[in-house]
């Protein structure tokens, strides 16, 4: 293992949190309710798959193996997927894929705040332009949280179960072990712990707004950044690889 | 919607319209029009707008298993395309008095139609390749002609819409070009989706001049600039080349260039079977306009929370209790 171990592992972490957050919206592209949400989808999807190309193209780079962010995207089995487990949580109906988006985009815009004046400068490139991308996103599923959660009684029901079901997933997004805390230190990587309080008070606000309340239940699962996945991820990225993997060695 | 505010009336209205027409100018929504060119110009806009939603489906049945990032990201942009010239189109047939909810209901009730080539089934990667190349460049033929259609709002929309189809088509040809140039079993995969493209692409311009009921009309309205088989002669005289280029074989064996035409001939369709998918027995009619269907009503209690929270917005309406 090498000094450079530790970015490579946080590359990936976050690399793969909007790889496998942009395969699941790009299945979506064609079955919104409207027409302007299939735009909205793709557009989104879009923003996380730009994110994960740069992150997994850097990581790469720093593990000088010769890989590539396709190599890293397709041939690795679900084991070696750094994901937090929210990502992976199936698209389900409207609500869910909002209440998702929602928790994602509450974590990712201070995330990137944060990286944006990273010591890394790779880095921090990248963290500029994904946090603005990132608080666009925020308005709009914060947006969505709310006339559903104070719609109807029905998208109000709809809502409340998203949330109650995702809820459980969100620990993980602050996870962190000794390769945050080792760049931490040298000023590249931001303390997820740090995370918290915007993403607490963001879920606060919105969900108050929004007439929807957290579920009482403390449980949460965790382990994606160790590769402990929900078994979800198993299906999604066989799909995603399968075509890469039955041509080996060609270009595309 | 069928009074002016330019002329007054009778047939003075009308020799206007002709006026218009016979001079090149567009015709505006504000415009009298004769009712039977108002429903000429919206079964066509909305067809093309139809066409370019479900669109999206055949395509983005690869957006999943994208053989790679950088062509994952290529390909939702593209399929994102077709839907904003879906919007676009609806825009624009809206200018002619029909909303896009009652548009919507038409398609979903099988009473406006769709382009028959979303009807085939896409079976492999090369197949995304073969649409960009073959039907969005059979697509582009026709649309930088009706750039010029007499109707202001359709042409204007066909201005934006021709700039990012011819990307489209780059995109595709390159595809086939990688699928061409790479291993054995991608050469086979791009001519198979060749194999199995081509006719349908050549279909979708549209029934032969003799057997088309509007072209006469449409051409004298100014909405058709060129015949079905013109447009079919030009595209088949861009394409060929480019399949020779990719070493890929055209499946038509009448195919020769007529020296004496300066153009490519090239063998019978087969309209039986044009017209089999027109009626809706083509290989994928009832799996597009269902899923079209199933997204509509999927999405039903979605848009109805967007307007029962819009409306609580407006009245300061009490809110749901938590
Ligand atoms: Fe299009
Ligand atoms: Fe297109």
């Amino acid at each position: 293992m090498s000094a450079l171990d530790p970015l490579f592992t946080y590359l990936l972490r976050l690399g793969d949190d909007n790889l496998v957050l942009a395969q699941q919206l790009g299945a979506l592209v064609s079955t919104m309710p409207e027409l302007e949400l299939d735009i909205a989808v793709a557009n989104v999807c879009l923003d996380h798959l730009g994110q994960a190309r740069y992150l997994l193209a850097y990581a790469a780079e720093v593990e000088g193996g010769g890989r590539d962010e396709d190599h890293l995207a397709m041939l690795r089995d679900e084991r070696a997927f750094r994901n937090a487990v929210l990502f992976e949580q199936p698209n389900g109906d409207f609500a869910h894929t909002m209440a998702r988006q929602f928790f994602v985009d509450a974590y990712q815009v201070p995330l990137y705040e944060g990286l944006a004046t990273s010591a890394d400068l790779r880095l921090a490139t990248m963290a500029q332009k994904a946090a603005q991308e990132s608080r666009y996103h925020l308005g709009s599923s914060s947006g969505w949280v709310v006339r559903l959660g104070d719609g109807t009684t029905q998208s109000r029901r709809r809502m409340q179960a998203a949330v109650n079901a995702l809820w459980p997933f969100t620990a993980d997004l602050f996870s962190a072990d000794e390769v945050e805390s080792v760049l931490v230190a040298e000023g590249i990587a931001v303390d997820p712990a740090s995370l918290r309080p915007f993403f607490d008070d963001t879920v606060a606000a919105v969900l108050a707004d929004a007439t929807l309340v957290l579920p009482s239940d403390a449980y949460q699962r965790t382990g994606g950044r160790q590769g402990l996945h929900t078994e979800l991820l198993g299906h999604l990225l066989p799909e995603m690889q399968s075509l890469y993997r039955a041509h080996r060695g060609v270009q595309w | 919607m069928e009074q002016s505010s330019t002329v007054p009336n009778g047939s003075a209205r009308e020799s206007h319209f002709a006026a218009l027409l016979s001079a090149g100018e567009k015709i505006e929504p504000r415009d009298w029009m004769p009712v039977a060119y108002r429903r000429t110009m919206i079964r066509q806009i909305a067809q093309h707008a139809h066409s370019e939603v479900i669109g999206q489906q055949p395509e983005g049945n690869w957006i999943t298993r994208a053989p790679s990032l950088a062509r994952k990201a290529i390909l939702v942009a593209k399929v994102q395309d077709e839907a904003g010239h879906g919007l676009y189109l609806y825009s624009a047939c809206e200018t002619l008095g029909i909303s896009r909810d009652e548009l919507n209901e038409l398609l979903h009730q099988g009473r406006q139609k769709y382009s028959s080539i979303f009807n085939y089934p896409t079976l492999s990667w090369a197949d995304v390749g073969a649409i960009g190349w073959l039907v969005d460049g059979a697509a582009i033929t026709n649309q930088v002609t009706l750039t010029r259609t007499s109707y202001g709002p359709y042409a204007r929309a066909m201005v934006r819409i021709c700039k990012e189809e011819s990307f489209h088509q780059r995109q595709g040809f390159e595809i086939m070009t990688t699928l061409a140039q790479g291993s054995e079993a991608q050469r086979a995969m791009a001519q198979d989706a060749l194999d199995r493209w081509w006719w349908p692409s050549l279909a979708m311009l549209g029934p032969p001049d003799e057997q088309s009921t509007h072209t006469d009309q449409s051409l004298q309205w100014g909405i058709k600039l060129e015949t079905n088989d013109e447009i079919r002669q030009r595209f088949v005289d861009q394409t060929v080349p480019q399949a020779h280029f990719l070493g890929l074989h055209v499946p038509d064996e009448a195919l020769a260039w007529n020296e004496g035409r300066g153009h490519w001939d090239f063998g019978d369709i087969d309209w039986d079977a044009f017209w089999e998918v027109v009626r809706g027995n083509g290989p994928c009619n009832h799996e597009r306009l269902a899923h079209k269907v199933q997204a509509w009503q999927d999405g039903a209690w979605v848009r109805e929370a967007g307007l029962a929270y819009a409306a609580k917005q407006a009245h300061g309406a009490p809110r749901n209790s938590a």
